[in-house]
């Protein structure tokens, strides 16, 4: 089964309830043939563990470590990802879209 | 995000009520905007703008990059009659993650062998909306599939009153005049009996219950997925 933005949240607040520090990744906005809609979810626990997808597979490794890194510092942070920022990024999107992500610590 | 703004959400979504968080993506500010609340909002047209397409979005407000995460209630389809073509849409509506249910009086018919897993109730379409099977509301798609007016009027009118964002209804154009002349004399304005899809489906030709079930789940997905100001708002 496919996880929902329902599952997402939910998921969000019991792991938070758990005592897991969780951050929270939504799509913002796309361009060109971006694999996830605006709006679509992914959350992230402090050891890595994740459920939702914010680029259909691509870009969800960095996103992880973006959202990991925003349960460290406390911080919410934009990132972008697509074919212009391919040398700023490691990954890109093959398909050739570009997408902004931002990404929260639930506190 | 704070604990208490995703317990809200997650509140909200459980009672099947819409609701915006909007997020100040230059501060970080953050609030919930829950659907009743969206009237007396200062945001209220762009708040309901957004509710009514049920979009996700980016918007200025004042100089400030804000987003707006839509959430909506998950869609429902209720499907009435536990016929052939239904038997074939469930296992396809399932995959598309819509939640189902089936009514059907006729205990011949609303069989669990026929409809493995799915929430089956053999009632009169009256008694089981807002009994067994949740109230019907905006959020919900309705197919009216039995060929029984004494079956399929009820849960048609039902549909309509609650302005579900779906509602089709099986037979030939003749069927649906006679139709639309019944549901008149119940009170029903030409507004409202125009909302039907029928005949049900995108016509695609189709032939098999199964080409019929794509046909009325690819309507549905279109209905959903349009900007649906004026079927929904």
């Amino acid at each position: 089964m496919l996880s929902t933005d329902h599952d997402i949240l939910a998921a969000a607040e019991a792991w938070t309830r758990e005592g897991r520090g969780v951050a929270l990744a939504t799509v913002i906005e796309t361009w060109g043939s971006a694999p996830r809609p605006v709006g679509s979810h992914l959350v992230v626990d402090g050891e890595g563990n994740f459920l939702g997808s914010v680029s259909g597979g691509c870009v969800e490794g960095a996103v992880i470590t973006e959202g990991m890194e925003a349960i460290a510092d406390g911080r919410a942070r934009v990132i972008a990802f697509g074919v212009a920022d391919e040398t700023a990024w490691r990954v890109g999107l093959s398909c050739g879209g570009r997408i902004r992500v931002f990404v929260e610590p639930v506190t | 995000m704070q604990r208490d703004h995703l317990a809200i959400l997650n509140a909200e979504r459980a009672a099947r009520r819409a609701a915006i968080l909007v997020t100040d993506l230059d501060g970080g500010a953050q609030r919930v905007v829950r659907e009743a609340e969206i009237a007396a909002d200062p945001l209220s047209e762009l708040l309901g703008r957004h509710l009514a397409s049920g979009r996700s979005g980016l918007a200025e407000v004042e100089g400030r990059s804000v987003f707006l995460t839509v959430q909506a209630p998950p869609v429902r389809l209720v499907l009435i009659g536990a016929v052939h073509i239904s038997q074939a849409l469930c296992p396809m509506a399932r995959a598309l993650d819509l939640s189902i249910a089936v009514i059907d009086p006729r205990t011949a018919f609303a069989t669990p062998e026929r409809f493995p897993g799915i929430d089956l109730v053999a009632e009169w379409p009256d008694e089981a909306l807002g009994g067994a099977v949740p109230a019907l509301d905006r959020y919900c798609a309705v197919a009216a599939l039995t060929h029984d007016p004494k079956i399929d009027d009820p849960a048609l009118i039902a549909a309509l009153r609650a302005e579900c964002f779906y509602v089709g209804a099986l037979g030939s154009r003749k069927t649906h005049a006679g139709r639309v002349a019944r549901l008149a004399q119940a009170g029903l304005g030409a507004a409202q009996t125009g909302r039907i899809a029928a005949p049900i489906g995108l016509n695609i030709g189709a032939v098999s219950p199964a080409e019929i079930a794509v046909s009325i789940l690819a309507q549905i997905v279109a209905a959903q997925r349009a900007p649906r100001a004026g079927a929904a708002a």
